[in-house]
């Protein structure tokens, strides 16, 4: 059913849901929420699966009448939502009526948010999944993000019984200095010499940062002596940090699938959303963790979500 | 000189992924073992594990922490290679992309042909006499990287990058040929086109082929371009 009219769309507004793993050998990117953990309990606290389409919005949102009834949950950054020009919380549900106005402004912390709806954000399956590949113009809203005058649809769904919301002290905070813990490799060998300084330097987040990837700038990575500025292209993973000629580290994300240059250390997929919630200006700081540490965090946050998943079903 | 790795070397590409190599650099006999590993593990794919993307020398396997370990994919890997049979592995299959050259189709004919100092005919004849292997598949969806262009064949890139290269163009730019599937910017010497849809996001398989196939380019006279252009884009 028709559920929004896009008034505003927002700089960069795109369907999205937990990605296409099935074509990372044809040079199809993951794609999907950059910010899993806030995509997926958006999804939890409107009632549907976690692996909905929700819509991710980037620093300025969008403006949108609302068609049918619904209930709507925004989380990840914080964006001073208003519905009818009342304040709405994210990390809450809301229910929204035919001829309703949703504005969310600016992002105060944090750099993205996720939208999601009754029902999951109705756009047709692409190769699998209804996540956004602009690059290539595939899936969400006809391969792009959101333009004036969009009509979404949303899927089937019970609205709830009561509105839901999720505990104060499980909001992640985002902020300015951002601690990333990452496994070393995998082409740590070349960077013998430089990685202890890798991990204790302090990097600044600049504006070339995007679903591709995240550029930072701050002390040049060093190279060890005799290894090859380029390697043979090989495949990517959301989290490698590559680091080209120039020493730069860049934080690739989800709409890569191979690369060829050095990658000396992969942050931790459970801390990938704080990635995607990183501005212009914030700075990282890599932290090297285990393989063991970052299965037994990734553990605790599935374990964690399941928790979530019981506790809103009450 | 490349060298074949006795046992495949793993390396971890964060938490969920392994990177697997089986040789140092771009070679046919290195590249075909990864086909081969490609095709066992996806024949019969390990509780787990999620992908298995090929490239040039390595492979790269995507697994569930929850479901299975590093340690024990490892010790699959290394049984698969140990056992591994070749007369197992299905021949590479070729899949003809049919080209029309040169004309409007191949607007930089003219520069190879100046640059080689071969004729236009000649040019489409020694590109279209051989298979080439698809060594991997990347950059974009559905773009090749393909092995074996003829040393005559080389021309440099183009000084001025085209701002758009329409999708199936064919080209070529200094030891490397392939084709375009999607509109793209691009520096390569554009000589010919495919009328095929390479990437058809809608089809039921939305690729015309996988990294270990072979390309066969075939040329084709422009009426028959033009039918099949009608056919496979409207």
């Amino acid at each position: 059913m028709e559920l929004f009219a896009v008034r505003n769309p927002g700089p960069m507004t795109t369907v999205q849901d937990l990605g296409r793993l099935a074509f990372l050998d044809r040079g199809v990117p993951l794609s999907g929420v950059l910010d899993p953990f806030s995509g997926r309990v958006a999804n939890l606290l409107v009632g549907n699966p976690e692996e909905a389409a929700v819509l991710e919005i980037t620093v300025m949102g969008p403006t949108l009448e609302v068609l049918a009834p619904a209930d709507i949950a925004l989380t990840g950054a914080d964006m001073d939502m208003t519905i009818n020009r009342e304040p709405v919380r994210g990390w809450r549900t809301a229910r929204v009526n035919p001829g309703d106005i949703i504005r969310i402004p600016r992002a105060a912390q944090g750099c993205r948010a996720c939208l999601a709806v009754t029902g999951g954000i109705d756009v047709p399956l692409m190769m699998g999944s209804r996540s956004t590949f602009a690059r290539a113009k595939i899936g969400g809203v006809q391969g792009r993000g959101l333009i004036k005058g969009d009509i979404l649809h949303r899927g089937a769904g019970g609205l709830l019984s009561r509105p839901r919301e999720f505990p104060d002290e499980w909001i992640p905070q985002y902020p300015r200095e951002i601690a990333l813990r990452a496994v070393p490799g995998p082409q740590d060998d070349d960077f013998r010499k430089g990685i202890d300084a890798f991990f204790g330097a302090s990097y600044e987040v600049t504006l070339q940062a995007d679903r591709m990837g995240c550029r930072l700038r701050g002390p040049a990575v060093q190279r060890d002596a005799g290894s090859p500025e380029s390697i043979v292209t090989e495949p990517t993973m959301p989290g490698n940090v590559q680091v080209p000629a120039d020493g730069q580290p860049i934080i690739l994300l989800v709409e890569q699938t191979s690369g060829g240059y050095a990658k000396i250390a992969t942050v931790i997929t459970s801390d990938l959303p704080n990635v995607a919630q990183a501005m212009p200006g914030n700075t990282v700081r890599f932290e090297r963790v285990t393989l063991e540490d970052a299965h037994r965090l990734y553990r605790k946050q599935q374990q964690q979500m399941q928790q979530i998943s019981e506790y809103l079903k009450k | 000189m490349t060298v074949l790795y006795e046992q495949a070397r793993i390396r971890l590409s964060g938490d969920r992924a392994l990177l697997v190599e089986y040789g140092d650099g771009i070679d046919l006999v290195i590249n075909e073992k990864v086909r081969a590993m490609t095709a066992l593990l996806k024949k019969n794919l390990p509780a787990g594990v999620e992908a298995v993307v090929p490239a040039y020398r390595s492979l790269s396997i995507l697994y569930d922490p929850l479901a299975t370990t590093p340690a024990g994919l490892a010790e699959i890997l290394h049984a698969l290679e140990a056992d591994f049979c070749a007369a197992e592995i299905a021949e590479a299959k070729v899949v003809p992309i049919l080209v029309c050259y040169g004309g409007e189709f191949g607007p930089d004919i003219g520069v190879v042909a100046e640059h080689t100092s071969l004729q236009e005919n000649k040019i489409v004849a020694i590109h279209a006499s051989v298979d080439y292997p698809i060594y991997m598949i990347g950059f974009t969806p559905g773009f090749c990287y393909l092995g074996g262009l003829d040393r005559r064949l080389q021309t440099p890139r183009r000084k001025t990058p085209r701002t758009n290269m329409p999708a199936g163009s064919v080209g070529l730019a200094e030891s490397q040929t392939g084709m375009y599937p999607v509109d793209s910017p691009g520096g390569w010497q554009i000589i010919g086109r495919t009328p095929l849809r390479l990437f058809d996001p809608a089809r039921e398989n939305p690729f015309l082929y996988e990294a270990g196939d072979r390309i066969r380019f075939v040329p084709i006279a422009e009426a028959e371009f033009r039918r099949l252009y009608e056919k496979a884009w409207s």
